[in-house]
C-alpha cells in the first residue's frame, strides 16, 4: 500500500496514508501525476514530428529549441504565481516588450551600463505589477479588467519609448551574451555534476530529516528512483547541448529561475500564503494572512517575470522593435502552465509547469516550423492543444467535486 | 446556575443595528471544563453574541470579563490573544491545501534563518505536531498529508476544531458544527467536544439540533429576540421546555430573572419579523 502512495508523491505523503487503491488511482488521475501527463505528452509530440522530420530531435534543434522557450518559460514562472492565486495576468506579454525596450533604449540612447539598464528595466516591470495588483486588490476590479487595460498602455508606452525608429538594435555584448552565450564542454559537464551532487544531497537530508524525527520508516527506494531519473535527464540534456554549442547561459538562467520560484512557492510562508488564498481567500484572511499584501507581492513578482523575459527575448534577436511582446506571446505563456497542469481556478500547480509548458508549446512551434507548415496551421494547432489543456483542467476539477460529494 | 469563577463572563451585553436590538442586555457566562449549549430561533442574537465575544462585532454596553478581569474585546485578535477560539460554520478551511498545512495556516512553522525566503517552512515539524494534536483529539483521517477538500465533513469539522486548538484557547466557540453532517459523522464531531471537555476548555456550541445539545452540553442557555429567555441545566431539563423557552410559548422553567425579562419583552418590543434581517445580515 505504502508503496504506491509514494510513487504518487514521492516527498510529501506520509506514511499514515491509508488510502484505498481507488482513492490513490483518482489521485493520479486527478492531477498528482499531471506532470507526468505532460511527459508523456511530450514523448508523443517528438515522435510524430521526429517521424516526419528526422532533424527534429538532432543536437542543433533541441539547443534552437532550448533558446526558443526561454522567454516564454520565464514569463510563465510568473503568471504561474497569478494562476495559483486563481488570477489572470493579461499585460505581461505588453509588459515583457516595454522592459526590454526600456532596457535598449537606456543602453543604447543614453548610454547606460548594461547592468544597470537590466536592472531599471526589471525595476519597471515589478512597479508595473505592483501597481496593478493595488489596483485590482484595493478597488475589488477583475484582475482581468485591470491587466486588459495594462496590456493597451503598455502597448502604447513600447510604441512610445522606441520613438520614431521603431526598432533598435543592441550590440553591447554584456546584454546580447545573455541570450548567445554557451559555455565549453568541460564547464557543462561540471555544471551536471554539481546540479546532480546537489539534489542528491536535498534529498538525502530531507529525508533523513524525516526519518530522525520519526515520521517515517519511509521506503527509500521512490527517492532513488527519482535522483536517478533527474541525474539521467541532466547526463543526457548536457551530453546532447555539448554534442551541438554546449550549455547556453540562456538554458541556466531558466532553470535558475523555475528552481528558485519552485522554492519560494513550496518551501516558504509566502508561498503557502499564495496557495491559500488562491484556495481560499477567506479562509486565508480568516488566518490572518494579509491578503492584499500576497496579491500584490504575486502581480510584482509576474511583472517582473515578464520584465526578464522581455530582456532574453531582446538579447536573443539583438533588437527590439514595435512587435517585441507581441503576438500571442501572451496567450502562449498563460497555456504553457494550463497544459502542464496549473489549474486556472486557482491554488493548484507549480512552478515546473512553466518549463514543461514551454517545452510542449515550444516543440510543436518548432515541429511545425521544421515542416514548415504555414501559420494558420500553426495557430490552430496551438489553439486546439491550448483548448485541449483547458477541458483536461476542468474536467479533473469537475470529478474532484464529485469525489468530495460522494 | 452559572459557576462560581467562570473564564468568560459577559454582564448586561447590548447590540443595536440600526432600529434593530439584536442583544439587549444578555448575561452570559462560561466555565473551564463546561460545555455550554447557545440555543434560539433565527435572528434570536446567537450569531451576535458569538460575534461580541470573537471581536467581530464589538457590543455597544455591558461588561465582558476574563478570569475575573475586565477586558475590551475590539477585534478578533484581542479575543484570540485572550484564549478565545471560534469554529465558524463555514469552516475557512482551503480545500486545496493538505491537513498540516491548513492547521497551521496563518501560523507556519519555520526552520531558523534570516529573512523570509531563507526561512524554509518546517514541514517536519509541523507534520509531528499536527499528528500529535489530532492524535490526542483521537480524530481519525486518512491521512495528515490529504488535501482538505476530499474530506468528508465530518472529518473537515473536526480538523477545523483541531485547528482553533493550536492556539492553546480556555474557550472554544462552535457555531453549529453539526449541521449538515450524517449520524456517524456527527457522532464523532460530539465526541471530539466531549473531548475538549476533558482538556479543561471551556466551550460554547450553538446548534439548532435540540438531541445534539442535550447529548453533549452541560448547561443549556436560551436566546429570544436578543434577550435571555432561559438557562437549563441538560441534566434536569427536557426538550419541551427548551422549545418552549425558545419559541416564547409557555414558561419554561427558565431562571426566574430570564423569565421576569422575557414578559417585560413582549410588552415593550415588538416581536417577530423585524429581528430577522439583522440576523441574516450577520452571517
Amino acid at each position: 500500500m505504502t508503496d504506491t502512495v509514494e510513487v504518487v508523491d514521492g516527498t510529501e505523503t506520509a506514511d499514515q496514508a491509508k488510502f484505498s487503491p481507488r482513492q490513490q488511482l483518482r489521485r493520479v488521475i486527478q492531477g498528482d501525476l499531471s506532470s507526468l501527463r505532460v511527459v508523456f505528452g511530450l514523448i508523443v509530440i517528438a515522435i510524430i514530428f521526429q517521424v516526419q522530420e528526422p532533424r527534429f530531435l538532432s543536437a542543433e534543434n533541441l539547443t534552437n529549441l532550448m533558446l526558443q522557450i526561454t522567454t516564454i518559460g520565464l514569463i510563465s514562472v510568473g503568471i504561474v504565481y497569478v494562476l495559483l492565486l486563481g488570477e489572470i495576468d493579461l499585460s505581461v506579454g505588453a509588459v515583457s516588450g516595454l522592459c526590454g525596450a526600456v532596457m535598449v533604449v537606456l543602453n543604447v540612447k543614453h548610454g547606460w551600463n548594461a547592468y544597470l539598464a537590466i536592472a531599471a528595466a526589471i525595476a519597471v516591470g515589478a512597479a508595473i505589477g505592483a501597481t496593478q495588483g493595488s489596483l485590482f486588490s484595493r478597488f475589488v476590479v477583475p484582475s482581468f479588467v485591470v491587466t486588459l487595460a495594462g496590456l493597451l498602455t503598455w502597448e502604447g508606452a513600447l510604441l512610445q519609448v522606441l520613438g520614431k525608429t521603431g526598432s533598435l538594435n543592441v550590440t553591447d555584448p554584456k546584454i546580447t551574451g545573455l541570450a548567445n552565450i554557451f559555455y565549453s564542454t568541460t564547464v557543462g559537464w561540471i555544471l551536471a555534476i554539481i546540479v546532480i551532487v546537489a539534489y542528491g544531497l536535498v534529498l538525502a537530508i530531507g529525508f533523513r530529516k524525516r526519518v530522525t524525527a520519526g515520521l517515517a520508516d519511509r521506503n527509500p527506494f521512490p527517492l532513488i528512483f527519482k535522483f536517478a531519473v533527474i541525474s539521467a535527464i541532466v547526463i543526457a540534456a548536457v551530453a546532447i547541448l555539448n554534442s551541438d554549442r554546449g550549455v547556453p547561459l540562456a538554458l541556466l538562467i531558466l532553470l535558475g529561475f523555475v528552481v528558485g520560484m519552485e522554492y519560494i512557492v513550496k518551501g516558504t510562508t509566502f508561498g503557502r500564503h499564495v496557495f491559500a488564498v488562491g484556495g481560499n481567500a477567506e479562509a486565508a484572511r480568516r488566518a490572518g494572512i494579509r491578503v492584499n499584501g500576497v496579491r500584490i507581492a504575486v502581480f510584482t513578482i509576474s511583472g517582473s517575470m515578464a520584465a526578464i523575459g522581455g530582456i532574453m527575448a531582446a538579447s536573443r534577436l539583438f533588437a527590439v522593435n514595435q512587435n517585441s511582446g507581441g503576438n500571442e506571446l501572451l496567450l502562449l505563456a498563460i497555456a504553457g502552465p494550463v497544459i502542464a497542469g496549473t489549474s486556472l481556478f486557482g491554488g493548484r500547480g507549480s512552478v515546473w509547469t512553466a518549463l514543461l509548458g514551454a517545452l510542449v508549446i515550444g516543440s510543436i512551434s518548432n515541429g511545425m516550423d521544421l515542416l514548415g507548415l504555414s501559420s494558420p496551421v500553426k495557430l490552430m494547432v496551438t489553439g486546439g492543444v491550448l483548448l485541449l489543456a483547458v477541458l483536461v483542467d476542468a474536467i479533473v476539477r469537475l470529478q474532484r467535486k464529485e469525489t468530495r460529494a460522494a | 446556575m452559572s459557576p462560581d469563577r467562570p473564564l468568560l463572563q459577559l454582564e448586561g451585553i447590548s447590540k443595536q443595528f440600526g432600529p434593530v436590538r439584536a442583544l439587549d442586555r444578555v448575561d452570559f457566562a462560561v466555565s473551564a471544563g463546561e460545555v455550554v449549549g447557545l440555543v434560539g430561533d433565527n435572528g434570536a442574537g446567537k450569531s451576535t453574541l458569538v460575534k461580541a465575544i470573537a471581536g467581530i462585532n464589538s457590543p455597544d454596553s455591558g461588561t465582558i470579563r476574563w478570569e475575573g478581569e475586565e477586558v475590551s474585546i475590539g477585534k478578533p485578535q484581542d479575543a484570540t490573544n485572550l484564549g478565545i477560539a471560534t469554529v465558524y460554520q463555514d469552516l475557512a478551511l482551503a480545500d486545496n491545501l493538505d491537513v498540516v498545512a491548513n492547521l497551521f495556516l496563518g501560523r507556519e512553522e519555520v526552520s531558523p534563518g534570516v529573512g523570509t525566503v531563507s526561512r524554509r517552512l518546517d514541514e517536519v515539524r509541523m507534520e509531528n505536531e499536527a499528528g500529535e494534536l489530532l492524535s490526542n483529539l483521537a480524530v481519525t483521517i486518512p491521512s495528515l498529508r490529504s488535501e482538505v477538500g476530499m474530506l468528508s465533513g465530518g472529518q473537515r469539522q473536526q480538523v477545523a476544531v483541531a485547528r482553533s486548538l493550536l492556539g492553546e484557547p480556555k474557550v472554544v466557540m462552535l457555531d453549529e458544527p453539526t449541521a449538515a453532517l450524517g449520524v456517524p459523522q456527527t457522532k464523532q464531531v460530539l465526541a471530539l467536544i466531549k473531548r475538549l471537555r476533558e482538556r479543561e476548555l471551556g466551550v460554547v456550541v450553538i446548534s439548532h439540533n435540540l438531541a445534539d445539545v442535550f447529548a453533549i452540553t452541560d448547561r443549556i442557555f436560551v436566546l429570544r429576540l436578543g434577550r435571555a429567555a432561559g438557562e437549563f441545566r441538560a441534566d434536569e431539563a427536557n426538550e419541551d421546555q427548551v422549545v418552549a423557552a425558545i419559541t416564547g410559548l409557555g414558561n419554561g422553567k427558565g431562571t426566574k430573572a430570564a423569565a421576569a425579562e422575557l414578559r417585560e419583552g413582549a410588552t415593550t418590543e415588538a416581536p417577530g419579523g423585524a429581528d430577522k434581517p439583522v440576523e441574516g445580515g450577520l452571517e
